[in-house]
């Protein structure tokens, strides 16, 4: 097959790119339009091979073969509780990748536009590379997920920029000198151990999307330096589908990005929110007299049922209630969890139907008529403070209003506040009964109630 | 870029361009209104198709010479196909997930 053919067929995966990513938009088709971009995936790689550049099979087939082992091996084995993780891992191996094909693409006498794309390719892909091994070891709690920082990190950080703009010229201009690549390389690497560390780990959601953005970035980039244009199309699909899922984040943060990335949580003011009322718990047995006698219940869900693994109980007492008579509805805050969407694959794990997961914007007109709002590890998502006081932190966050339902129970495992360090006004209000304890457990013994 | 019959001006920066800002437009419109429950699927069906810079690795691993740019090349290939294969089938098992309640 000569080039042109390649070429062709380059379009037709780039159709099926295309196609695939249009069908993972509603549940119904989301498996099989996952199934459409794997097949353009195989379509590009196989024509590929026929390139006429290949003198010799044997690195290609070894390399494909452990990489698909690997591949293979970790997605098997994961469990939905470490998703997250394994996503920053999958996008940190991607951009690896592409600063390697970077690497690759220098040769004596690059024009400086080549120079350029593969300067980029580099940097972007170093930066995710180093970025998102950070990022999954914060996540699965290697290193503490709480932001670092320290005296002088903005000077630091702006001199790394300035270092990574002088290298991009000096590579431009004299790709062959190894000492700019090496530079490039090093500096890539340190840019991205910077931009993530001063992030929190309740922040995670915006900076995998980011993360997830950057590996299309830096594949694009390749595509520049290499003139492939399959690269250049899947690649920016990527990175525009990583900046969607990023302004989501945001959004439902109520911060910008900019604010996301170089402020951490630090600067959380030191007034102190006043909180009137007390903190009123309640016993499973108590519990479970109200439970029984709702109509309608609300479950809000958060990191913490991640954390407690309670996903599976969750539906167990769901499938009571419901036997009971009752409607049961999942609250999702865009930002639950660790990366988007975190909390609807825990609970598609435990065969919740898609269709009880509300957003948001659905679940706040119907709370006033909720019988029973059950809180489960979430904290942040559900503070009413950011409607209230002004003087918070999470001051104009969109929050799922619990606290207007009738009664709110909230599981906790103790009174420390939420990763944010912000006081929580839902906990003190007249209708909130708190139900301290590892929140898996307490829901067993509710379901013992039950039964 | 002869064939455009533009002469000694090399276009293939434009041309390669077009398809980015293109696409880069196409991947909104695309992926704009995807509901939360499936953000997550998404998010790791695109990180499976960031692996495409497999097709850049798989020449360089190819070229027989034995020297770093086959290294490097090799590498690439090992690890963009961590990310395409896992990628595809964590997705693949997400995805078989999701179920609507049967009525």
């Amino acid at each position: 097959m000569g080039l042109l053919g390649i070429n062709m067929a380059y379009v037709v995966a780039a159709v099926l790119f295309i196609l695939g990513l249009k069908r993972l938009g509603s549940p119904a088709t989301a498996r099989q339009g996952n199934m459409l971009s794997s097949l353009a995936m195989l379509i590009a790689i196989v024509v590929t091979l026929a390139d006429k550049g290949i003198m010799s099979y044997q690195m290609i087939g070894i390399g494909i073969v452990v990489g698909s082992l690997i591949g293979a091996f970790a997605a098997k084995r994961v469990e939905m509780t470490g998703m997250p993780e394994l996503v920053a891992l999958f996008n940190g191996f991607g951009g690896l990748a592409s600063l390697f094909v970077g690497w690759a693409a220098i040769e004596p006498g690059s024009s400086e536009f080549m120079a350029i794309t593969i300067f980029l390719s580099i940097l972007i892909g170093g930066v995710t590379f180093t970025g998102s091994l950070v990022a999954w070891a914060k996540l699965s709690e290697k290193i503490s997920g709480r932001p670092i920082m320290f005296a002088g990190q903005r000077v630091v950080n702006a001199l790394v920029v300035l270092a990574v703009i002088a290298c991009g010229v000096m590579f431009s201009i004299d790709p062959s000198n190894h000492m700019w690549l090496y530079a490039a390389i090093g500096l890539s690497f340190l840019f991205g151990i910077m931009a993530v560390i001063p992030i929190g780990g309740a922040d995670m959601p915006v900076v995998i999307s980011l993360l997830n953005s950057y590996s299309g970035l830096a594949a694009c980039a390749a595509g520049f330096a290499v003139s492939n244009n399959i690269l250049i199309v899947a690649g920016s699909l990527v990175g525009a589908s990583g900046i969607i899922l990023t302004q989501i984040m945001c959004k439902a943060m109520n911060r910008s990005l900019a604010h996301v990335l170089f402020s951490g949580f630090s600067a959380v003011s030191n007034d102190k929110v006043e909180v009137e009322g007390e903190i009123k718990p309640i016993s499973a047995d108590d519990a479970f007299y109200v439970l029984e006698a709702a109509s309608s219940v609300a479950v809000i869900p958060g990191y913490g049922m991640a954390v407690a693994q309670a996903q599976h109980v969750v539906k167990e007492l769901q499938e009571l209630l419901e036997r009971n008579g009752c409607e049961v509805n999942y609250g999702i805050h865009p930002v639950a969890g660790r990366m988007p969407g975190h909390m609807n694959v825990l609970l598609a794990e435990a065969d919740v139907s898609y269709d009880q997961l509300l957003e948001m914007d659905e679940i706040n007109p119907r709370m006033e008529n909720v019988d029973v709002a059950i809180v489960i590890g979430a904290n942040d998502v559900v503070n009413p403070a950011a409607r209230e006081v002004k003087s918070s932190p999470i001051y104009g966050m969109p929050v799922i209003n619990v606290d207007k339902a009738r009664t709110v129970f909230v599981f906790k495992r103790s009174m420390a506040s939420g990763f944010a360090g912000i006081e929580n006004p839902l906990f003190y209000k007249d209708n909130t009964r708190m139900l301290f304890g590892d929140a898996k457990e307490t829901i067993s013994t509710l379901i013992r109630s039950f039964e | 870029m002869e064939m455009l019959g533009l002469g000694a001006v090399d276009l293939t920066p434009v041309y390669l361009s077009f398809v980015l800002i293109l696409a880069v437009f196409l991947g909104f419109e695309l992926i704009n209104k995807v509901p939360s429950t499936l953000h997550t699927p998404l998010m790791s069906g695109a990180n499976a198709i960031s692996g495409i810079t497999v097709v850049g690795a798989i020449v360089y691993a190819g070229n027989g010479k034995g020297d770093m740019v086959e290294w490097l090349g090799f590498t690439a290939v090992v690890l963009a196909t961590v990310n395409v294969v896992g990628g595809y089938m964590v997705t693949d098992r997400m995805l078989a997930m999701f179920k609507k309640r049967e009525k």
